[in-house]
């Protein structure tokens, strides 16, 4: 048995320095492509982490947005990148003027980063050395949350604004990108065979998956975030295979579905507030089918914006609304 | 306890596979070669070590869910590493010769 545990904390410290070993190399990679691999390689390894730190919720996270779609998103933006460092002679920005401004544009984010280490420094030598956290508060107010996963139950009902506010950002993100996105249609390729059968095999199973990770998660690990990355993953191998949006729906159906999550988070939220006079405070007995509602709408919402972000720009047609 | 050794006997052989596919990987000379000793190899060893667990899992249903996984792993497996192969050809990396 003795040999078991030291065979762990080896196996702990290996996972422990391969992380930071990862994290140096996505950082200071001098090839970007091998940065993005590094930080795929990261995301897997923190996943396994996440696991060994008894985090299962976490874990699944990490796995799926963190390394799988984080990764995508940055695979997408390197192909982006590469006609533009070709013929990117053209720039208008003289060499001097580029270079101060990369100068600041180094020192800056530098900076921001420092301010935020810092602060982080001091809140974590803040802490008290042997605290006991909010577990048991959320144990013994389970039964009233609606769900039996502790980690559904904060992030769905007792720190709901949280989530609302986590759906917001997601959104907003796809309007910065839409904004800035040019409209131009990626390479056209033809997906092949393999790639065909593969997407056609697979997106089933990934919205089977998406769905069990949706129902799971009332009582047992998983839940809207998990199973809209899953979703969206799906998304991304059918954009990848050649699968195009139906145009009658590249309008306003795409845009509810994209915003669908955040409103109903607000309707419900505003709704209870009428009921029960608090905001987002859930009344217990109908607390299991709020969230369950709220969460289908949020994978959907998830899944969508997250395909929509590896796209990287608005839908041709968007411009004539 | 049969069980248990049988099933040590099977996750030992996966790792076993892992390792030689991992040093493949490494050692190989080029990318074609390299995705066959990968896939071919850790495709084995995963089906060992998912046969070696299902025979330790607590019940039926957990040990279907470990061979879905490994069905899974098989499909993407195989069909992204003929997707980087076709990359490598379509961007005319060349077969390696001796």
């Amino acid at each position: 048995m003795e040999a078991l545990a030291l065979l762990q904390d080896v196996f702990d410290i290996l996972l422990g320095f391969g992380l930071l070993w990862l994290a140096w190399l996505a950082l200071f990679s001098l090839d970007l492509f091998r940065s993005i691999v590094s930080f795929i390689s990261f995301g897997l390894l923190m996943a396994i982490i996440w696991v060994r730190l008894d985090a299962p919720d976490v874990a699944l996270a990490e796995a799926a947005i963190g390394a799988g779609l984080t990764g995508a998103l940055f695979l997408a933006a390197f192909a982006k990148l590469q006609p533009a460092s070709v013929n990117g002679k053209g720039s208008s920005i003289n060499p001097q003027k580029q270079s101060s401004r990369k100068q600041l544009l180094r020192w800056l984010p530098a900076l921001i980063m420092l301010w935020i280490a810092s602060g982080l420094t001091i809140a974590i030598l803040a802490l008290p050395p042997h605290a006991t956290g909010l577990t048991s508060e959320v144990t013994s107010n389970l039964t009233a949350s609606g769900v039996s996963n502790p980690v559904t139950a904060v992030l769905l009902n007792f720190r709901g604004y949280d989530t609302l506010l986590e759906i917001v950002v997601l959104l907003l993100a796809l309007l910065a990108v839409w904004s800035i996105g040019s409209s131009v249609p990626s390479i056209e390729s033809e997906p092949g065979p393999v790639l065909d059968t593969l997407s056609r095999l697979l997106v089933p199973i990934l919205i089977m998956v998406s769905a069990y990770l949706l129902w799971v998660g009332a009582h047992a690990p998983g839940g809207a975030f998990q199973a809209g990355a899953v979703l969206g993953a799906a998304g991304v191998l059918l954009v990848l295979s050649g699968w195009k949006l139906y145009p009658g729906l590249e309008g306003f159906p795409l845009r509810l579905v994209l915003t669908a999550g955040s409103i109903t988070f607000v309707v419900i939220a505003i709704l209870t507030m009428l009921v029960s006079g608090t905001f987002m405070q859930f009344p217990p007995a109908q607390a299991s089918i709020l969230i369950l509602i709220l969460e289908m709408v949020a994978t959907l919402s998830i899944g969508v914006t997250l395909a929509a972000l590896f796209i990287g720009s608005p839908p041709t047609d968007i411009k004539k609304l | 306890m049969l069980t248990e050794y049988v099933s040590a006997v099977l996750l030992v052989a996966g790792a076993i596979f892992y390792l030689a596919g991992t040093i493949g990987l490494l050692r190989f000379p080029d990318v074609y070669t390299r995705l066959h000793a990968l896939t071919k190899a850790d495709n084995l060893g995963l089906g060992l070590i998912v046969i070696g667990l299902s025979l330790q899992a607590s019940s039926f249903a957990a040990a279907g869910k470990l061979f879905l996984i490994w069905l899974l792993v098989l499909l993407a497996g195989a069909s992204v590493s003929h997707l980087v192969a076709r990359a490598a050809l379509h961007k005319g990396v060349h077969l390696w010769k001796r």
